[in-house]
């Protein structure tokens, strides 16, 4: 039971904490709550299976051992994350940047929540209400220990979590790109003081979080199923996270994704698979009541 | 020709419950500058509140205290202001887009509560058979229309009255000195959490009236009517009415209420039976790109804000250019 809960609540919390760095970077960079973020997550999955069509043709859909998915849907999930990333630099290129431009810096909120319901519902005109699946077959489950059971597919993919966690995290540490990131972050005149293109520190942090954000919808795609609402049902959980891990902390959002990812998990058995939203509201309220800085946030 | 009449009546009735709303989010972002993002919870609050205290007892689920309607809309209005009195507890004091986070969660985890706890709420179906003003008119549509929008002009007018005293009152000047410079303010001794708060709730309030009015109105509330494409909407009516113009609010609200309808109805007529879920769809991107739009290339609104000025300053000193 107990280890079951671990197993939900570590796959979950990895799709949480790639969906929420992207979420913490833009928002400690431009220092606004981006409500469209959970589109990303949600277009990303769903880019992903249009490209499973198309590249299916080409490499055949044949699954990989006992995976339901085969090298057709990590072809077209590197693919997806690259095109999302894209959509992300454009939509900040096409709107966030001129509001910036303006200095109403809270209309880029209501902006966001602009775009995001716009982004949600073209989805939803495209294709359709009902829920969408990458690949029919059946997901068998493995025992990883008494009372723990995953299924490939969900292991396969937390490892590959792991790896773009990892790999963002080396980014942030060692390139150009992810100290230019940190030092925008900090304060952005004196990093264009110093020399640093801030302008192309943006369009990286969105490409970046963008690209991050539809690897967890095409994993979620691919566990669960495909949603118009799949990210934006997300979006409290990411704002839990970012908030709970730091806002501009990238290990803080994967360790936020964790523990709500867990805490939701938890909470299943003891209220009910209906309440798992409600959850994340209430971890939210405790950070800000006990420690708004976050766990690796310095304080304001 | 009288059936278009009342039809006619009731847009106008619902566009106002929405120009109520859209003044308390003016009261919030438009005065205050808070970003409150959960304008359907609030409404929610206040719609269920006054189901519960007004509705005949029904065994399936919690309320039925069959009390007039006026100490319902009072409830909700409290019931509103209570839950935003919690929120803006915890966030007030920190930064303003946490309370968007904030509000945005609990409107989330509202609707949640409103669709499965179903022996308080009745669950996804809602609550039926809410008592509408002027019942005993039901029988003649047109007088029971023209009653019923009677009651809404007449709250709508109070709310805007009140609101009009408040926002030109001395209470009214520290939240616009606070939205435009906190530091200032806070050096003349005006506690900036303070004054934020009360804004918050009494907006908060104004949505539950909101909230409760339509609840009458139509006699009948779902989890489904609060989703957050109703803030979203809410926002619209603001940000195209322009903010921080009570005039402009309302003009905002009964405007995007009538594009929203006649689009609606638009689309029914020429969309096939099967696209017209699509057809809805297609609506909300229409509205989302006009509220982009609208921010890029005309930020104030249609009127854009107020200048107000205390009645103490006399006329010839209000030209005064700042240096």
């Amino acid at each position: 039971m107990i280890g079951q809960v671990v197993v939900d609540g570590v796959t979950n919390g990895a799709m949480i904490g790639l969906g929420a760095i992207g979420l913490t970077l833009t928002y400690s960079l431009l220092r606004f709550a981006n409500f469209a973020h959970g589109e990303f997550i949600t277009w990303g999955a769903y880019l992903a299976l249009l490209l499973t069509g198309a590249l299916g043709t080409v490499l055949g859909g044949a699954p990989i051992g006992d995976l339901t998915f085969g090298w057709t849907l990590l072809a077209a999930l590197a693919l997806a994350m690259a095109l999302t990333g894209a959509l992300a630099v454009a939509l900040d290129t096409l709107l966030f940047r001129r509001l910036r431009r303006q200095g109403t810096e809270i209309a880029l909120v209501i902006a966001s929540f602009g775009a995001s319901l716009a982004l949600r519902s073209a989805v939803e005109f495209i294709f359709g209400l009902q829920p969408l699946y990458y690949s029919h077959d059946i997901a068998m489950a493995v025992r990883l220990a008494p009372g723990m059971q995953a299924t490939e597919d969900q292991l396969v993919l937390f490892g590959v979590a792991l790896v773009l966690m990892l790999g963002m995290h080396l980014l942030m540490r060692h390139t150009a790109l992810g100290r230019a990131m940190r030092a925008a972050s900090e304060n952005p005149l004196l990093a264009r003081l110093v020399g640093i293109d801030v302008a192309a520190v943006v369009r990286g942090t969105w490409y970046l979080g963008g690209a991050l954000a539809a690897a967890a919808g095409v994993f979620l795609g691919a566990t669960v199923q495909l949603r118009p609402t799949m990210g934006f049902d997300l979006l409290l959980p990411l704002f839990a996270a970012a908030v709970l891990g730091g806002i501009g902390s990238v290990p803080g959002a994967m360790a936020g994704g964790l523990i709500i990812g867990l805490a939701e998990a938890a909470a299943v058995p003891l209220a009910g698979a209906q309440y798992r939203a409600a959850v994340s509201f209430l971890v939210l309220l405790a950070v800000l009541l006990l420690r708004p800085a976050g766990l690796f946030g310095k304080a304001d | 020709m009288l059936g278009l009449a009342s039809y006619f009546a009731f847009f106008l009735t619902v566009a106002l419950t929405y120009g109520v709303a859209t003044l308390g989010l003016n009261l919030n972002w438009g005065a205050a500058g808070l970003f409150n993002v959960g304008v359907a919870g609030f409404m929610a609050v206040g719609a269920y509140v006054s189901a519960w205290l007004t509705a005949a007892p029904v065994a399936s689920h919690w309320g039925g205290f069959a009390l007039p309607i006026p100490l319902g809309w009072a409830g909700a209005m409290a019931g509103a202001g209570l839950a935003a009195a919690g929120l803006g507890a915890i966030t007030m004091r920190l930064r303003a887009d946490y309370l968007a986070i904030t509000t945005f969660g609990a409107a989330v985890s509202l609707q949640l509560v409103a669709r499965n706890a179903v022996w308080i709420t009745g669950g996804p179906f809602g609550i039926a058979f809410i008592p509408r003003p002027f019942e005993r008119l039901a029988d003649r549509p047109f007088g029971f229309g023209l009653a019923n929008l009677g009651l809404a002009v007449l709250v709508t007018a109070l709310v805007w009255l009140a609101l009009e005293r408040l926002t030109r009152s001395p209470w009214g000047r520290v939240l616009r000195a606070l939205r435009e410079d906190e530091t200032a303010a806070a050096s003349l001794g005006k506690a900036p959490d303070h004054y934020r708060l009360q804004a918050f709730v009494i907006g908060a309030a104004l949505m539950g009236l909101a909230g409760a009015m339509q609840a009458q109105f139509f006699g009948f509330i779902a989890p489904d009517n609060y989703l957050p494409v109703i803030t979203f909407q809410v926002w619209v009516m603001l940000v195209l009415g322009g903010a921080g113009n009570n005039r402009g609010a309302l003009l905002g609200a009964v405007v995007v209420w009538g594009l929203w309808a006649l689009s609606g109805s638009a689309l029914h007529l020429v969309l096939p039976p099967g696209w017209q879920a699509r057809g809805a769809s297609l609506r909300v991107v229409a509205i989302g790109v006009v509220l982009a739009g609208m921010l890029l290339l005309r930020p104030r609104g249609l009127i854009g804000e107020e200048a107000t000025v205390s009645r103490h300053v006399p006329p010839a000193a209000r030209a005064e250019p700042l240096p």
